[in-house]
């Protein structure tokens, strides 16, 4: 087996040009070289190596999933830790979301440190009772006796071309839950902190990855790559210090936001860039503090509208920071539609940086 | 058969008039139906299991039907419990985890295409099975172009039926054209054979202003309400219960047709697959279960799959009739599928298929499966085990296919396919009024005012989007 891995390795994989973005998105084929300890990481190996690290900690940490093992995990998220860890550590399912997510809440009663990955968030809808229900509640209505060390993790939101039943986001789904804590990492020191944080916090822990970010590599401190390193939960980053307007969102669209943060210093508008990195708990206090500096708040997601992560914070920021605010709060989110497939029309239903350089504008009173 | 049909006949007047119970008989339609044929059970029996269908059961009523009986019966000690009588044993033994003997496979040709003596089968036309032979042939160069244009970047996913033609088109075949088909996404065959052109396949695909679909979807997600056949879906097995739903519900307009439902041998690991199979036996729906047990889920191969002997064992499980067949032998699938489907449609039953085969191509485009399994086993399986020239070598020998015809079919059908392509490329995408389109019946008011803000917002801003950008 390994030597095949390694013969279709040096093939190249059967004909993948690593320029494509539709393919490297599909790049389970050819194996590359995982550089540990260079200065910039992707975030497909921070997470490995966040795993690596805990289970080599945690002897009660394991990996269950579709896929993981042999595979090396449909994202190669997962990759080496079944020759690593073996069989028992690192556990290939059937196909059934239902059947091993209740097989990983019921390891976490019983003690053991389940990392669970579903191949996209999307299939587990087919698992949320478990979710909700059996991790979620447990510590309150048992008062304190059941603990549910479980983390949820896996590929959210939306990637390119995968129509929708592989798009939706569910950041704020699961964030509406009391007894969840939910991540949404964006560089790779946000996935290598806080995944370490999530797999050891004593409670069930939804950590939403993004399938487009896998690939991309971020710089990284040697902080960083130290294996006692941890992000805390509950607190927000500012990316980028500002002082026009405050704009606030997670995973993938944090770059989308940076990038129409540039766009914005060339016109003359400071924007401060947050990104959330915990959905619940959400870090009020550090939007809020950034709004009380800049009088103007743009939030940005790419999932539904409705009742999303945007509205929550809109609100929260008019509750408590209305009388700091000089223009009205502004959400830009995806289109109010199951996602489209063609490209064109997927284009259209996702937030674009330019409909965040025109939010930012608005709010500064200074659009066309 | 028809010793059964009178003897229930028989114990039902005359409980009715002993019993009193024609409230509640009447709400049940009694027309014979032959219950159990290959087990040994007693008139009594098959008549208790019928009650005990009904809902307003009690022991108390179940000892009187015990004296009217009594006299035909031999003298056996039997326990009473909801759901029936039983015997009862004072040897303590488990029944075993698995038979001695696993359950053999149906099939009526050979590995070279000739007819086992004595087999049991429904005889194919020369048209049908000259038919079905062209299009197991079309779905191959189907497969082969469609991988390529994906590998070439021009489609972004595909999924290839490569090794499951026979029970793509057999399956097809001996279907009508009113039983409603619910696929996983190895089944596209099933809609070529319905009438689906190569013309709309490649529209899918690409995702175009002509597709069905409205460029909604994925590659492979084809769907057609006039071929009945529903869309593909993503999550797995979610179309087994649904297909119980949709039998029940042909059920109760009486219609003269089944649904049909696929599901792979991971899928039966689903919690779906329990659900569905479990229902469509108690609401007696008309539902043809056909699984593709093809040893392979991604990398999971059936050993880390399940325990059980297969598919076909779980069948009884769930009171379902079941059958496992050679998957990869064209006529038997068809005998097969055309059985079960009449004692779907006539009896009002669930009936389970296993149709053994592999899966010689990869999981998917996103997937090497030479990453998990040795490339002699798939060679192997696709030179000396394919279904297409089993097939192929049959109705040659019959007279009715020569090399001619067969390089005529493949070129014919190369062409047809790469223009199709070639036009489907072209064609524009769908347009910006098929964003909104569709999330409900009726547009909702804040859909059509994200569409008009959209619009405008095209409109003074075309620097901001690409050029040729389709409103």
């Amino acid at each position: 087996m390994w030597g095949i891995l390694r013969r279709s390795a040096v093939d190249g994989g059967g004909g993948f040009s690593a320029s494509s973005l539709r393919r490297t998105r599909f790049a389970l084929v050819s194996a590359r070289s995982y550089a540990a300890g260079s200065k910039e990481m992707t975030v497909r190996d921070a997470l490995n190596s966040a795993i690596d690290e805990e289970m080599s900690a945690d002897p009660k940490v394991f990996v269950m999933g579709e896929e993981v093992g042999q595979y090396q995990g449909a994202y190669k998220i997962t990759k080496g830790l079944l020759e690593k860890y073996g069989p028992e550590r690192v556990y290939d399912t059937p196909i059934t979301e239902a059947g091993f997510t209740g097989i990983g809440v019921g390891a976490a009663y019983a003690g053991l440190k389940p990392v669970v990955e579903f191949m996209t968030f999307n299939f587990s809808m087919q698992a949320i009772d478990h979710i909700i229900n059996s991790a979620a509640k447990s510590n309150y209505m048992s008062a304190g006796q059941i603990n549910v060390p479980i983390v949820f993790r896996g590929p959210n939101g939306a990637a390119a071309g995968v129509g929708a039943q592989h798009s939706q986001c569910y950041a704020a789904w699961y964030a509406s839950v009391p007894g969840l804590k939910v991540l949404a990492p964006y560089s790779a020191e946000d996935a290598r902190g806080l995944l370490k944080a999530a797999i050891r916090d004593p409670d069930p822990v939804v950590f939403l990855e993004n399938e487009l970010l896998y690939g991309e590599s971020f710089p990284i401190s040697e902080e960083a790559l130290d294996s006692s390193f941890c992000l805390p939960i509950g607190k927000a980053k500012i990316e980028r210090e500002g002082k026009d307007v405050t704009i606030t969102t997670f995973s993938k669209m944090v770059g989308f936001v940076l990038k129409a943060a540039e766009k914005l210093a060339e016109e003359g508008i400071s924007a401060e860039v947050i990104n959330l990195r915990s959905i619940r708990p959400l870090d009020r206090a550090t939007i809020n503090a950034s709004v009380r500096k800049t009088s103007r708040l743009v939030t940005v997601e790419e999932g539904f509208p409705q009742h999303g992560v945007c509205a929550e914070i809109c609100a929260s920021v008019v509750e408590e920071s209305f009388s700091y605010l000089d223009a009205p709060v502004e959400r830009i989110a995806g289109a109010d539609v199951p996602m489209p497939y063609a490209a064109n029309l997927e284009r259209l239903a996702l937030p674009q940086v330019e409909d965040i350089v025109r939010a930012a504008k608005r709010a500064c009173y200074r659009s066309k | 058969m028809a010793i059964w049909f009178a003897r229930s006949r028989n114990i039902v007047s005359s409980l009715r008039h002993n019993l009193n119970l024609s409230g509640i008989l009447s709400k049940r339609d009694y027309s014979p139906r032959p219950a159990f044929t290959n087990s040994q059970l007693s008139s009594r029996s098959v008549f208790l299991d019928s009650i005990t269908s009904l809902r307003h059961e009690s022991t108390a009523v179940e000892k009187q039907h015990d004296l009217v009986q009594q006299s035909d019966e031999e003298d056996v000690q039997e326990l009473d419990f909801p759901g029936g009588k039983l015997g009862y044993t004072s040897e303590m033994k488990f029944i075993p985890e698995s038979s001695p003997k696993r359950v053999p496979c149906y099939r009526v040709l050979d590995e070279d295409g000739r007819i086992i003596s004595d087999s049991d089968f429904i005889p194919v036309s020369e048209q049908l099975a000259v038919r079905m032979y062209e299009q197991m042939a079309t779905l191959q160069v189907m497969d082969h172009i469609f991988y390529e244009a994906q590998r070439q970047g021009r489609i972004s996913f595909f999924i290839t039926t490569v090794g499951e033609e026979a029970v793509n088109i057999a399956s097809a075949a001996a279907l009508s054209p009113d039983d409603v088909v619910l696929p996983q996404y190895r089944e596209p065959g099933v809609l070529l054979w319905r009438g689906f052109t190569l013309q709309e396949f490649a529209n899918q695909c690409f995702g175009n202003k002509a597709d069905h679909g409205k460029g909604r979807q994925m590659p492979v997600h084809y769907g057609s309400n006039r071929y009945n056949y529903f869309t593909v879906s993503s999550p797995i097995a979610t179309q087994l219960p649904q297909a119980a739903g949709v039998g029940y519900s042909l059920k109760m307009e009486k219609k003269n047709a089944c649904a049909v439902t696929f599901i792979g041998d991971g899928g039966t690991s689903e919690g779906d697959f329990h659900a569905g199979l479990n229902f469509a036996a108690v609401m007696e729906a008309p539902v043809v279960f056909i699984c593709r047990n093809n040893g392979w889920a991604i990398s999971t191969h059936i050993s880390e799959q399940f325990r059980s002997d297969g598919i076909v064992v779980k069948g009884q499980a769930y009171g379902i009739r079941s059958i496992r067949v050679d998957g990869n032998d064209a006529l038997a699938v068809y005998s097969a599928v055309r059985s079960a489907r009449e004692m779907a449609v006539t009896e009002q039953r669930p009936v389970l298929i296993e149709a053994m085969t592999y899966r010689v191509g990869h999981h998917s485009t996103s997937d090497d499966s030479t990453k998990y399994r040795a490339a002699d086993e798939i060679q192997y399986w696709k030179m000396s085990r394919n279904p297409v020239n089993r097939f192929k070598k049959w109705v040659e020998d019959n007279g009715w296919w020569s090399e001619e015809d067969e390089s005529k079919l493949r070129s014919n059908a190369r062409k047809q396919l790469l223009q199709a392509i070639q036009a489907s490329e072209k064609w524009d995408k769908p347009p910006l009024t098929e964003l909104f389109s569709d999330v409900y019946d009726v547009k909702t008011k804040n859909l059509e005012e994200q569409e008009l803000g959209l619009r405008e917002l095209v409109e003074k801003q075309p620097q901001d989007y690409p050029p040729g950008f389709h409103i």
